[in-house]
């Protein structure tokens, strides 16, 4: 008779009557019984006796590793998409991720050629990008009262109240319209550019 | 429901949709509205673009994800893909690439109603025949159409479609062309030559102001270089009773000569640099190198103080700055190879080159076998020379060896390079000073890649009265052949006469009978004349007989007509005799029918299309 019990926290008399018949009874016919009882009553915690079954066996490994996809909007998929049609027209990733220190002077030149016209193409088609300030760099000009400090950021001398005489550095750039086309929703968008096997 | 006229350009390389809107009264002046075709760019990716590149690829079961060649319209294609992908992919993976479906569907020698393309394909690889994939690029761009023009309910199967085909096009590809387009789903279907197009679109963008610059007297001459072909025009303006006309009078030959062969050229000329250095460049570097060939070509044409472009080829691997090459395309190659290589200056009476084939050849496209376009010019205009002669209002006190004309209109992306423009106009007004003619001017203003599906619309509203058409009809006279009875002798083919059935210039919507002759056509079995077209002879009548059409050069043969009579319920193998009448169609189709002596019977003729034998 094998009996399990779950630890009460306060077993009444009737149940503690029956326990003591039952381990008299076991105690009596059962030596593996006995020699499991004998540290309890010597107050030894013991493990309760597990017959001997084989380790499950280990779960099959998964077929291919895919996590589960997270969704567009937590993968930034939008940002994704940009710089893989960066990557295809322009090869823009492959030319970040090369080590430029190696390599002479023409050789970078030649390749900034390649990402240039291709990158190049991109923002041509996909978004329309203009200059924030259309005067020509070096240029006074005179920033107004009022004006907008995030299209217009002053440096150098920076004291006292607008309006403000001052010369262009850099134009700035705003993006007036971004058409960019969208990555079917069954394709994964963190795959930049998929591996080439020549057969 | 509005009602559009739509013009479509099925080009080799790219197709063009533009509209306008019909119920409006006036025309579209410079405005001239063009549609977006979104297409799959890349995988999962459909992005609108102004042009459909004319490439289809058939991709292997495993190769794409699913749904990664899904269109707005049909979510679950995965069997094919048009467009962009299509041409970028099918580059790096050419046995599964549909291209050139045009230039096919004009080539007499295979059959092309069978799946033959790709070209010498692998086992596993799907074909299809140069038919079906002209049918699947219209089908696409009624696709597109319908899906922008769903809300308003006017889709392009209820429209005025007007479809241009290259003028060299003959009366069999003609045909083919107008059934890939019922094959797409477009019902109401009319055909326009290419340069017919392009003069419309330049009348359109100049609006009246277009008869200070064509006066009756002058001569057009419409020289389309595209990407794969070339194709020669002349329009003569007439003044018929006080109203100014414009006829078209010539067409050329179906010249596979284009703006990809001097690519070509330019990027072998590069590579043998990279040879002498000990480079060899792999068959997807040197279509790299051919696309940067045509990207330093257009710079340098547009800068004339540049002396050379830099050139860098992007090697596969990840390492862009370690895999690229470098070379450099200067100025004087540019000018050996494109000036004098495609456009040398010749003279009238010197014919293009054709080497003797021998022996065995590849069968593939018949590509010209020499790349001079001013040579291929010249052939056409000393063919002509007694085009002009019915349209003149004086005779010429000297007879001239080539057609003269006064003006020329240029189309295609190759002439967007004005030197090129300037080289053919040198050469062109060389020949005419030397027979004491005026130089030609150059007819400004056209937009050299949309003209043509821009011009295809605007012919759609001229159909309704407006503005000003050219006439013209057939650009070939049509002949059947005969066989004529002679004695047997080994080795020697009786001659073959030819009846002509449709004169030079048979206008749309007119009908000729041929005057009688004893054909007897036998009921119940299949029945086969020759055909026959000529673009010279514009004297001859219908029911001229000439004598030996076969070893002529004034004639090249067509496709045959092959037809089987139904029999009528009495004995088969009988023997009916017929008389044959040819008809012309509102839509440019030319027919020929049998119509029974003396009964009710009438059989239509159609062009067997299928291969030679």
């Amino acid at each position: 008779m094998d009996m399990q019990h779950q630890h009460q926290s306060n077993p009444g008399l009737l149940a503690r009557l029956k326990v003591a018949l039952a381990c008299f009874s076991k105690a009596l016919s059962d030596g593996a019984f006995v020699n499991q009882v004998t540290p309890l009553l010597h107050g030894v915690p013991t493990t309760p006796a597990i017959p001997h079954v084989p380790p499950p066996p280990l779960p099959p490994p998964p077929a291919a590793v895919v996590p589960a996809k997270p969704s567009p909007e937590e993968l930034q998929a939008s940002a994704l998409n940009l710089l893989a049609l960066l990557q295809r027209e322009g090869r823009l990733v492959d030319f970040l991720q090369d080590d430029v220190t190696s390599y002479s002077d023409a050789d970078v030149g030649a390749a900034a050629r390649i990402v240039h016209s291709g990158c190049r193409k991109v923002l041509l088609q996909s978004l329309s990008l203009e200059p924030v300030l259309k005067d020509s760099e070096g240029a006074a000009i005179q920033v107004p009262l009022g004006f907008d400090p995030q299209r217009i950021r002053l440096t150098g001398n920076v004291t006292g109240t607008p309006p403000f005489r001052g010369s262009l550095k850099h134009h700035g750039w705003i993006a007036t319209s971004v058409k960019l086309p969208t990555l079917a929703a069954s394709l994964d968008a963190r795959i930049l550019a998929p591996a080439e096997v020549e057969i | 429901m509005s009602r559009y006229s739509i013009g479509i350009d099925l080009g080799t390389t790219h197709c063009a949709v533009s509209y306008l809107n019909l119920d409006s009264s006036t025309s579209r002046g410079a405005e001239q509205t063009m549609l977006p075709i979104p297409q799959v760019t890349a995988l999962g990716v459909v992005d609108a673009k102004p042009l459909l590149s004319s490439f289809l690829y058939l991709p292997n079961a495993n190769e794409f994800p699913a749904g990664a060649l899904a269109l707005p319209w049909d979510p679950s294609r995965s069997d094919w893909v048009v467009g962009e992908f299509a041409r970028s992919h099918g580059s790096k993976s050419p046995t599964r690439l549909v291209s050139s479906a045009k230039s096919w569907l004009c080539h007499a020698g295979v059959d092309r109603q069978s799946g033959i393309l790709p070209w010498q394909a692998p086992e596993d690889v799907q074909r299809i025949s140069p038919l079906e994939a002209s049918s699947r690029y219209l089908s696409h761009l009624r696709e597109a159409w319908d899906h922008q023009h769903a809300v308003e309910d006017s889709p392009m199967s209820e429209q005025e479609v007007v479809l241009t085909v290259p003028a060299s096009f003959d009366a069999a590809a003609r045909d083919l062309t107008l059934t890939a387009a019922l094959n797409a789903g477009l019902k109401n279907v009319t055909l326009l030559e290419e340069p017919q197009a392009a003069l419309y679109a330049w009348c359109e963008s100049l609006g009246e102001r277009f008869r200070k610059h064509a006066r009756p007297g002058d001569v057009i001459l419409v020289v389309d270089v595209g990407g794969g072909t070339s194709d020669f025009s002349l329009i003569a303006v007439t003044d018929q009773g006080g109203e100014v006309e414009l006829t078209r009078v010539a067409v050329g030959d179906h010249i596979l000569l284009g703006g990809d062969n001097m690519d070509l050229a330019l990027a072998h000329t590069v590579n043998q640099r990279f040879a002498a250095n000990g480079k060899r460049l792999d068959p997807w570097q040197f279509n790299a190198l051919t696309f940067a060939c045509r990207a330093a070509k257009e710079q340098l044409f547009a800068n004339p103080e540049l002396p050379h472009v830099p050139l860098a080829i992007p090697g596969r691997g990840s390492s862009l700055m370690g895999g690229t090459l470098r070379a450099e395309l200067g100025r004087d190659e540019l000018n050996t190879v494109l000036a004098e290589g495609f456009f040398p200056v010749t003279t009238i009476n010197l014919l293009p080159r054709t080497a003797r084939r021998t022996g065995l050849t590849q069968m593939a496209l018949p590509y010209a076998q020499d790349a001079a376009v001013t040579r291929h010019l010249a052939a056409f205009l000393t063919r002509q020379a007694g085009a002009l002669a019915r349209h003149q209002s004086t005779p010429d006190s000297q007879p001239k060896s080539f057609a003269h004309p006064t003006s020329v209109l240029f189309n295609g992306g190759v002439f967007k390079a004005n030197p090129l423009r300037q080289r053919v106009l040198t050469v062109l007004n060389q020949w005419l000073a030397a027979e004491g003619g005026q130089p030609a001017k150059e007819l400004e203003g056209a937009d050299l890649d949309l003209a043509v599906a821009r011009g295809a619309a605007y012919y759609g509203w001229v159909r309704h009265g407006h503005g000003l058409r050219i006439r013209g009809g057939t650009a070939r006279a049509y002949y059947v052949g005969i066989e004529t009875a002679m004695p047997a002798v080994p080795g020697m083919e009786p001659p073959v006469k030819g009846l002509c059935v449709a004169p030079f210039g048979m206008e749309e919507g007119t009908q000729a009978d041929v005057p009688p002759q004893e054909f007897g056509l036998v009921v119940g079995e299949a029945t086969r004349f020759r055909f026959f077209a000529s673009s010279v002879r514009r004297d001859d009548k219908v029911g001229t007989m000439i004598e030996d059409v076969d070893w002529n050069n004034d004639f090249e043969e067509t496709a045959p007509i092959e037809t089987t009579l139904p029999s009528t319920g009495t004995s088969s193998d009988q023997l009916i005799p017929v008389n044959l009448q040819a008809a012309v169609t509102e839509l440019g189709m030319l027919e020929l029918r049998c119509i029974e002596k003396s009964g009710p019977g009438s059989w239509k003729l159609e062009l067997n299309v299928r291969m030679k034998e």
